[in-house]
């Protein structure tokens, strides 16, 4: 039976995924060592898995509240206020399945066939597709090392049309590391307003910045009327698997994409949401020590595979968020793609080639530090091997 | 806003002792120059510091943690209760003193509490550990009774989980 004719269009026309090739030769080898992985090391704290247990001991196995537990948005409020600067009534506040479904109901709920949204690139693999899949033209905006990979005011002004009407802010960037400051979020701004944009903003890697704090760019004059707010529990707390994202935003924007959580998730796991009161609760108290100490343990990594790969000749803009390195392969000659499989293939270190983020990936691999410091050392010696025998050193 | 505060002075480079302290103590193999990339220092800086932490005995020692279930040879480990009469002018010290110049003991701890002090000794044998209680601690002078209580196994030591290899349940590749 043919099948195609009963997929639909907009899924059928979404390229694959470039980093399942990739997948597929590491997990078939031994010994790889990987710094293709987009989560962290660290498993979740145990005070937060005890409590989620204790959760399901004492019966809180229901549905809650579309909108989330009450006392978990009351700390994401806190949280938010107290971290950001960001104030939210707790009804502007939505528990979700993932920073993923927050992304997927703030598409849905924002954009009409036709519309456009712009979009980093390099930046998180489901933006594009996501875009698409709710009836949008996701407009690829180049980000470039020589700026550090951030967005900037001539390249978005030529690209804003009168159909644009979302712009994506994924800062801490996945998969360059890039971040937007205080002063390079001020210099857009105004271009926001003026075209009458509203943002996405994606702050998922909030709490991973190594020189200043993380600023949302709701927290500007006149942003937090046309921002939606998205970040989670998976990367602050290495709650990936747990699956808690929350979104805030506009009352009106919020109550809009509640209609479409009702319907297709209902609410976020009951587990995972007693997880997350228990980590903001117990962190607040703590003065944030656990995240404090993940994020210093990173930034030693950060600091050893910018140094190293620098010196090895694989120059790295420095990265000043997140827990990835993207490292500038065009020396070599290869593809990004064709350096990935061949590092795979002749020395098991598994890296994701810039490519599989989009446009402005090619010549650039992503090398994740979510790893120990042990794996790191033996990643950069099995590189530097790689590059001294193609004669690439 | 206390905790943001706080936060913002890991970004003022912790002192590179405590920094360097901390590393070490996780790893003590990792080398200077490891840690000058680790830290953002030169190699000359984490050198010349670590000498000066040895030298003021900040550093005592570079040990290795061994699982001796895993050695395959014998080894018992015991924690000892030991309450004593503390001397007039000398306190608790010279006892403790006589106490942990005994090879066999390996830490010596005064505590609050129900008792003094807290002996943790090793020895070959859980045997040799009983021989030492009776024939040498408990008959001190000065030491009014003990509390022998053998390790069974250890589950956790230094931070470092020893039943089970916990192993990366990650996907090797994820976006």
């Amino acid at each position: 039976m043919n099948y195609e004719k009963y997929i639909s269009k907009n899924v059928r026309e979404i390229p694959p995924s470039g980093i399942r090739k990739f997948f597929d030769i590491a997990s078939e080898m031994d010994d790889v060592i990987s710094l293709g992985v987009g989560e962290p090391d660290f498993t979740t704290p145990w005070n937060i898995c005890e409590m989620a247990i204790y959760a399901i001991e004492t019966g809180k196995t229901h549905y809650t509240s579309n909108h989330g537990m009450t006392p978990l948005r009351q700390e994401i409020k806190r949280y938010l206020s107290e971290r950001f600067g960001l104030d939210y009534e707790i009804d502007q506040i939505v528990a979700t399945v993932g920073a993923s479904e927050a992304l997927d109901i703030a598409f849905r709920t924002l954009i009409d066939p036709g519309d456009e949204v712009l979009v980093p690139a390099p930046s998180y693999v489901s933006y594009m597709p996501g875009v698409r899949l709710a009836g949008g033209v996701a407009v690829p905006i180049l980000t470039v090392a020589e700026n550090d990979f951030k967005y900037t005011k001539d390249v978005l002004e030529k690209a804003i049309t009168e159909k644009t009407k979302v712009i994506i802010m994924p800062f801490p960037n996945n998969p360059t590391g890039a971040i937007m400051s205080k002063e390079d979020l001020e210099g857009i701004t105004s271009l926001i307003i003026e075209n009458d944009l509203m943002v996405i903003s994606d702050e998922i890697y909030a709490e991973l910045t190594y020189d200043k704090n993380h600023v949302s760019i709701a927290s500007l004059p006149g942003m937090k009327e046309r921002t939606v707010v998205i970040n989670g529990f998976s990367k602050s707390f290495a709650m990936t698997g747990w699956r808690l994202g929350y979104v805030a935003g506009p009352i009106e924007l919020v109550d809009a994409m509640v209609k479409i959580h009702q319907y297709t998730i209902l609410c976020a796991p009951v587990a995972a949401q007693e997880a997350g009161i228990e980590a903001l609760k117990t962190e607040r108290k703590n003065g944030f020590k656990q995240v404090k100490n993940m994020m210093n343990q990173y930034n030693r990594r950060r600091r050893f595979m910018y140094e190293e790969l620098n010196k090895i000749g694989l120059a790295c803009f420095e990265p000043l968020g997140a827990f990835y390195v993207f490292p500038d392969i065009r020396k070599t000659g290869l593809s990004s793609d064709e350096f990935c499989e061949r590092l795979v293939k002749e020395k098991k270190v598994a890296c994701v080639p810039g490519t599989a983020f989009g446009e402005g990936g090619e010549g650039f691999i992503r090398c994740s530090y979510a790893s120990s410091m042990e794996n790191l050392k033996d990643a950069i010696e099995r590189i530097t091997e790689f590059l001294n025998e193609n004669g690439w050193a | 806003m206390a905790w943001f505060d706080l936060r913002t002075k890991v970004f003022k480079m912790k002192d590179i002792r405590a920094e360097i302290l901390d590393i070490l103590q996780d790893d003590a193999k990792v080398s200077n120059k490891e840690i000058a990339s680790m830290i953002g220092e030169s190699e000359d800086a984490i050198a010349a510091e670590i000498a000066k932490l040895e030298q003021e005995k900040v550093i005592l020692k570079y040990k290795t943690l061994i699982n001796r279930e895993k050695a395959d040879y014998d080894h018992a480990e015991g924690l000892i209760e030991v309450k004593v009469e503390p001397q007039r002018e000398r306190g608790y010290d010279e006892i403790a003193k006589r106490i942990y110049r005994f090879d066999e003991v390996k830490a010596v701890y005064l505590m609050s509490g129900t008792y003094d002090l807290s002996v943790h000794v090793e020895a070959s044998t859980m045997k040799q550990i009983s021989e030492f209680v009776f024939e040498k601690l408990a008959v001190m002078e000065g030491i009014r009774s003990t509390a022998t209580y053998f390790i069974m196994r250890k589950y956790k030591e230094h931070g470092v989980i020893f039943v089970d290899d916990e192993k990366d349940e990650r996907l090797v590749i994820s976006p």
